[in-house]
């Protein structure tokens, strides 16, 4: 593929997301807690700190020249170096003559003389893979399902209801361990097993909220004015369960790129040579037995990893609260 | 908290289903408590069958036999080797000819002589089947990895539990206050760090700073044993407070809005009484729920702790078995987690039919 259409796609891809979340935040309870969470000065601050790691992803995967993107094209003054070599060190780490090294790193460098720095950077990229494509694929599931279960009840519901029964009666790491040894490594496969379990929270908060929807009186006037369930669905429910979604997909996406560590810990997650924090921490056993401990691979990584996590979290609960501050 | 919601939601459905006919008799207790028992049971056939589906299309259609026996003996192993490996793991009959996957439409067979009506045989009378690397019945190796899982995690459990129902009550105690505040914020710091870190982090704590307890290994010779296990212990502690608090803490706070507790108060009942004798009492009856559903799990131990602390468990069972592609392994712990889990599921609802007496009577 030239990289003008990968990158075209891309840009549309995220274009396509923007817009999306226009239409979302346009109604007026989604301006309103908007207006809400702009005095939520934790919650701006872990948006911002969201959005500047996930811009270092899609910088990652917009390419300059092939293979080389756009991070690495800002990167390239930064020379490679023989192996590690300690932050902002002169020389090459613990060795009987340390050589000197070609130029400075603000993280040092890894076993293969990679710049720490960039490589927790593009650590952004496989967060952002596994989190976004995991999001596309088992957001649509699980919000379709769970209306149509809310809304239909019955038969339909007793079916989605079973299942996700049957889904959730597997324990998720054990279910996601075997899809992936089934599947094997990659990120794409990763995403597939993540969204096979993923949806079913989802489901089942949109189902219950779905059915609370369906009982009020607005739905009945709807019905009786002669509209059909499709449209019901589609103009009176969805935007009304639509920040539970959201709700739910910023939790989620911080769940998945913990479950990313512990995936690639067990040896079945991101195939080896990606940039990925659960790699990088994983390798940290075998840096920090060594003497004097090679600390700052794992360092930078977990730093990285915590600050997008607890941005998710945080922003999650902000959003929780923006919009229902009753309960909150 | 997904146990419980999933719980309410069928608990739901059972009453819809069953509630006018039941209504106008006159039931003993221990009579309606058996029928709800049974209609509880009934309800897990359905799903066990669907379990079994998932695990049998994941290792046998997703990873064919021959790709698993490919990984398993390496990609320049012969045709023979192929076909005994087949054939010791059931997957060929006595001439070496694989068994079809759902009907065996050959004349002079048996219709129902396929791999998926054998392994539904299997399931069903919960054989767990063989290692596919030792031969070894897997029953045995869960048999011998249990009392090292529950030296972790029992403990772990425990005093978990303890310590993180305290830190939530004193979270409400202090309610919308700065302490409140900044300890949900912590809690959900603590969430935000992997389970890895805070191993690799703790064990190299343990190496260096003191000496006193051995990162790694395990024995079961009483005091020494207690040695190996309190740093994992520890760990696992620690890394699940967080989440455990921020559930507790949102179950009290749901129980603190309910009029009785403000009945208490206006009777002049002091504060703390409130709290930990009122609303502890009545939060008890959701807390139980989520304890209940949790505790057949502590059998199957941690994945990632035991691998890293050397703990011969149940955890360190199945990454060694992820670790040499031991398929028969694998799949035999996906059934067993399951099990457990309706098992979990069955006693939480009894539990809760035990605790709340209106359940079985709807």
């Amino acid at each position: 593929m030239p990289i003008w259409i990968s990158n075209c796609l891309i840009l549309a891809g995220c274009a396509a997301l923007l817009v999306l979340l226009r239409a979302f935040l346009f109604t007026e309870r989604s301006r309103r807690a908007l207006n809400r969470l702009r005095r939520d000065r934790i919650g701006i601050v872990c948006f911002v700190t969201i959005v500047a790691l996930l811009l270092c992803g899609v910088a990652d995967c917009l390419q300059v020249v092939p293979r080389v993107t756009l991070l690495d094209y800002a990167f390239r003054n930064v020379p490679r170096e023989e192996g590690y070599s300690a932050p902002l060190a002169p020389t090459t780490f613990n060795e009987r003559d340390p050589k000197p090294l070609n130029g400075r790193h603000l993280l040092g460098t890894d076993l293969l003389g990679k710049d720490v720095f960039l490589q927790t950077l593009k650590g952004c990229k496989t967060a952002l893979i596994i989190g976004g494509l995991t999001s596309l694929l088992y957001i649509p599931v699980g919000a379709l399902l769970g209306i149509l279960g809310g809304y239909y009840r019955g038969r339909v519901d007793d079916f989605i209801q079973y299942l996700y029964s049957t889904l959730a009666s597997i324990p998720g790491i054990l279910l996601l361990v075997a899809v992936m040894m089934t599947l094997g490594k990659g990120l794409d496969r990763m995403a597939i097993a993540l969204s096979l379990t993923a949806w079913i929270g989802l489901c089942r908060l949109v189902r219950g909220e779905t059915f609370r929807q369906a009982a009020k009186p607005y739905v009945e006037a709807a019905r009786a004015l002669g509209q059909s369930h499709g449209k019901i669905i589609l103009h009176h429910i969805l935007p009304n369960v639509m920040h539970l979604v959201v709700i739910n997909a910023i939790l989620g996406f911080s769940g998945l790129v913990l479950t990313e560590t512990i995936l690639s810990y067990l040896g079945v997650g991101a195939p080896v040579g990606t940039a990925s924090w659960g790699i990088m921490i994983d390798s940290a056993r075998m840096e920090l037995s060594r003497e004097p401990a090679v600390w700052w691979p794992i360092t930078a990584a977990s730093g990285a990893l915590f600050a997008l996590v607890l941005s998710l979290n945080l922003l999650g609960d902000s959003l929780r609260r923006a919009f229902d501050p009753k309960a909150a | 908290m997904g146990a419980t919601l999933h719980e309410t939601e069928v608990r739901g459905q059972v009453r819809s289903q069953s509630g006018d006919w039941e209504r106008g008799k006159q039931n003993t207790p221990s009579k309606t408590m058996l029928n709800y028992f049974i209609r509880r049971l009934i309800y897990m056939v359905p799903i066990l069958l669907g379990v079994m589906l998932i695990t049998f299309v994941l290792f046998n259609i997703v990873a064919s036999p021959r790709e698993m026996a490919l990984q398993n003996l390496g990609p320049k192993a012969s045709a023979q080797a192929i076909e005994n490996w087949l054939h010791n793991r059931g997957y060929s009959d006595e001439h070496g000819k694989p068994y079809p996957l759902f009907l065996n439409t050959e004349r002079g067979h048996n219709p129902f002589d396929s791999l998926y009506f054998r392994s539904m045989k299997r399931f069903a009378t919960f054989d767990l089947g063989t290692s596919f690397a030792t031969g070894e019945p897997v029953v045995e190796m869960i048999k011998r990895g249990a009392i090292p899982s529950l030296c972790i995690t029992l403990p772990a459990f425990v005093v978990g539990l303890f310590l993180s129902i305290a830190t939530a009550l004193l979270l409400v105690f202090v309610r919308d206050s700065l302490i409140d505040r900044w300890g949900a914020v912590l809690c959900v710091a603590t969430m935000s760090i992997p389970i890895t870190v805070y191993v690799i982090f703790g064990q190299w704590m343990a190496a260096n700073l003191f000496n006193y307890f051995p990162a790694f290994g395990f024995t079961m010779e009483g005091f020494s044993t207690a040695r190996f296990i309190a740093l994992p212990v520890a760990i696992m502690i620690f890394s699940g407070l967080g989440v455990d608090v921020r559930m507790y803490r949102a179950v009290f706070l749901e129980e603190v809005r309910a009029d009785y507790i403000r009945t208490a108060q206006a009777k002049g009942a002091s504060h703390a009484r409130v709290l930990l004798v009122h609303m502890l009492k009545n939060g008890m009856i959701s807390l139980i729920t989520l304890v209940v559903a949790a505790l057949p799990f502590l059998i199957m131990g941690t994945l990632v702790i035991e691998s890293f602390f050397g703990i011969p468990g149940l955890g360190n069972l199945m990454t060694t078995a992820i670790q040499t592609k031991d398929f028969g392994v694998i799949q035999a712990d996906v059934y067993f987690g399951s099990l457990l889990y309706l098992f979990g599921l069955l006693l939480t609802d009894i539990c809760y039919a035990a605790v709340d007496p209106r359940i079985r009577l709807q």
